[in-house]
């Protein structure tokens, strides 16, 4: 009987892998008849269908940005607004591409979904509190740094832990899934216990719910939390480089380009700096 | 087809969440059971606040989500000075959750045998809990133990929101793959194939006891 | 715990937007499988060749599958395969499929615990297939579904809550966000959203029950 059984569910396993096989190869061929489909498209209009073309004949720039990272991207439960540095730079982006901050649709993104609805077309620009990493520049890729931050730790005040020297075994570090911070704790303090989750928020209340003994992220997301929150204070020197970068779609280089040359023009105008000091409370130092 | 390097770079990780949710399963099968037997049996007990407060737990319990009851372990409990890391969090919530319907289910089974067998015993010297023993709970057994299986292949399934509260369970760790090798489709038919490997074996098991049992009367 | 400042109108307006997403998410879902379920349901039982097997296998994979892996799924894989979908539709698919392929179950059951002798009587006083399953088998048997029909629409609509994973602004997700703003809030909001989930699902089993007594 056991034998009829095991062979049964040997079987089901083995079609199960040949069906969900069957969808991954057919996924590939799909991309490859869509971007065909898409070359087709554009010999009737005969000049190469950008992902700016596109942007532009739609009149729409679809940005993902964070909703639960107080001073990047939050909303804000008092008026349904999603708020903060990210969401004014992608409005000052919609304005200097479209000619006007109202043509952008904010679309929520974590660190853990960001790279893929980038790739899935669903969103054109990533402008999420993202750091520019040679990893992620084989997926995507990068504006200008428009933002420079730090990866720093966030305790309860009064903790023991000071910096990350304090670190030891069994010190439980949360952070958050696809960010960079999992991968230079690991590194910095191998013998931590890091968990990990889903976005800022979760991660937050589970510091707060003492789930874990300090919360490891880039200063300037910290900072905002500590906003929320005045029972939590930033210990320590930023101990990475984390320059952050507006992410686009791999060989989209005409889009590159438009943002590179928007994010230069907010620059000397003196918007750039007027959003910086309206959200980080300080001239920003170039 | 997907990629299987994915599968072989990060077999480790994989396993790690695998066994991880074997444990869960099990020791939140366990704990479900004890819990949702001692429930049972409060609410067919002729004490009237016993009664009530297994209907109290049974309806208010099963009528909310899994995420809330884990929620409330894993954010809430700490408020009361509490503090159990996600997995342990995440495995008590499966099993308050999951005792809700054991409960029922062991009832169903407990109602199915006759009262004039209860009464006959008992009027033959046997106590309540010899009654219970030797009487009614074999035969409330065959029963009970279609929808047992049902709501042990639930619960494997649903050890899942473990990913959730940093649980340490499959789902966590694919989320850890998946953003990793940035291969989303690839990493999760993985994790897919892991849950299939413990549910579809426990169906099939299922529904053969189901069958024999349907067979001897 | 801070009951006052936890339910401020614009929390409480917030939550109960989440509250409505939920039931709306919900009940297009609970149709859907519904359709779904029975479609499925009945060419399993008739045993069309080839397709009644491969829907076999279909709905015993979504069946062993975590729900929250096909949510997931539906809203970071599909697009792989051309299919892309927001937060929203992606819920209402995954909880088709899933739901769907649960409802399938408990339609063959219940078709399958009808007499075979009615069949058999029907068919031999002249009457088709079609019309021996469409007036002796369906009217029965789903009138024996219906306890577990009601059953599975309440998971269906506790299930909803794990499209957090997607960020679907349904009510765990509003609740979790308005937890984030301060710790004193945990407690008086999963408090409320539990409230909110038991009202509705306590409401449809009162329901359940009633019909139960009614059909059976």
């Amino acid at each position: 009987m056991l034998k009829k059984w095991m062979t049964a569910s040997l079987m089901m396993i083995v079609m199960s892998v040949f069906i969900l096989a069957g969808c991954g190869g057919g996924s590939k061929n799909t991309a490859e008849s869509n971007s065909g489909a898409g070359a087709g498209a554009s010999e009737e209009t005969a000049a190469p269908a950008t992902l700016l073309d596109e942007i532009k004949t739609r009149d729409k720039l679809v940005i993902g940005v964070k909703f639960d990272t107080k001073l990047f991207g939050l909303k804000n439960p008092a008026n349904n607004e999603v708020e903060g540095f990210d969401v004014d730079i992608a409005k000052a982006l919609s304005k200097a591409i479209l000619g006007d901050e109202t043509k952008v649709e904010l679309k929520e993104v974590t660190s853990k979904t960001r790279i893929p609805m980038l790739n899935n077309n669903e969103i054109d620009l990533i402008i999420a509190t993202m750091t520019i990493t040679e990893e992620r520049k084989e997926q995507v890729d990068f504006s200008d740094v428009y933002f420079k931050a730090g990866q720093s730790l966030l305790v309860k005040k009064g903790s023991a832990i000071k910096s990350i020297g304090d670190i030891t075994k069994g010190t439980k570090v949360l952070a958050v899934k696809g960010s960079t911070s999992v991968d230079n704790i690991k590194e910095k303090a191998p013998d931590a216990t890091v968990l990990e989750f889903d976005n800022y928020q979760d991660a937050f209340s589970a510091l707060k719910a003492g789930q874990g003994d300090t919360l490891t992220t880039d200063n300037a997301i910290l900072y905002g939390m500590m906003a929320q929150d005045p029972g939590y204070e930033v210990v320590g020197e930023p101990f990475t480089d984390e320059p952050y970068g507006i992410a686009i779609k791999k060989g989209e280089t005409a889009l590159v380009d438009a943002v590179n040359e928007a994010l230069a023009a907010m620059k000397s105008s003196g918007e750039y700096a007027k959003i910086y000091e309206q959200w980080i409370g300080e001239a920003p130092t170039e | 087809m997907p990629d299987f390097s994915i599968l072989i770079e990060y077999f480790d990780v994989y396993m790690e969440g695998f066994i991880n949710t074997i444990y869960s399963s099990i020791i939140a099968l366990i704990g479900s059971f004890v819990l949702g037997t001692l429930i049972a049996i409060f609410r067919i007990s002729s004490i009237k606040p016993l009664r009530w407060a297994g209907t109290v737990y049974v309806e208010f319990i099963r009528n909310i989500p899994l995420l809330l009851v884990v929620f409330v372990f894993f954010y809430g409990l700490p408020s009361l000075g509490i503090t159990l890391s996600g997995f342990v969090c995440g495995t008590i919530g499966l099993t308050v959750y999951t005792a809700t319907f054991i409960a029922e289910a062991i009832r169903a089974g407990i109602m199915s045998v006759p009262k004039g067998q209860t009464e006959a015993a008992q009027s033959s010297g046997l106590t309540y809990v010899q009654t219970m023993r030797y009487v009614v709970l074999p035969q409330a057994l065959k029963i009970v133990i279609p929808p047992l299986s049902n709501q042990f292949i639930n619960l494997v399934k649903n050890t899942s929101v473990l990913g959730v509260i940093a649980g340490l369970d499959l789902m966590y760790f694919g989320d850890q793959v998946a953003s990793k090798t940035y291969a989303t489709f690839d990493t999760y038919i993985f994790v897919a194939l892991f849950y299939l490997v413990m549910t579809l074996p426990l169906s099939y098991m299922a529904l053969h006891l189901e069958r024999r049992l349907a067979k001897n009367g | 715990m801070d009951f006052a400042n936890a339910f401020s109108i614009d929390n409480l307006r917030f939550i109960l937007e989440g509250f409505y997403m939920t039931l709306k998410v919900a009940f297009i879902s609970i149709i859907l499988s519904f359709v779904l379920g029975c479609i499925v349901g009945t060419i399993r039982y008739t045993k069309i060749p080839v397709l009644s097997p491969v829907l076999g296998i279909l709905v015993e994979i979504l069946r062993n599958l975590p729900l929250l892996l096909i949510i997931f799924f539906a809203r970071f894989a599909l697009p792989d395969i051309g299919i892309q979908l927001g937060p929203v539709y992606a819920a209402i698919v995954a909880l088709t499929l899933f739901e769907g392929a649960m409802i399938s179950e408990i339609v063959r059951s219940g078709l399958n615990s009808i007499d075979k002798g009615q069949i058999e009587a029907a068919r031999s006083s002249g009457l088709s297939y079609i019309s021996t399953l469409w007036h002796i088998v369906l009217p029965q048997g789903l009138r024996r579904m219906v306890p577990p029909l009601v059953s599975q629409f309440i998971s269906l609509l506790k299930d909803t809550s794990l499209a957090v994973v997607i960020s679907l602004p349904e009510l765990m997700n509003q609740s979790k966000i308005v937890i984030g703003q301060s710790y004193n809030y945990v407690i008086p909001v999963l408090l409320l959203a539990a409230f909110l989930y038991f009202a509705v699902n306590y409401a449809l089993s009162l329901i359940a029950r009633r019909l139960e007594t009614k059909f059976i």
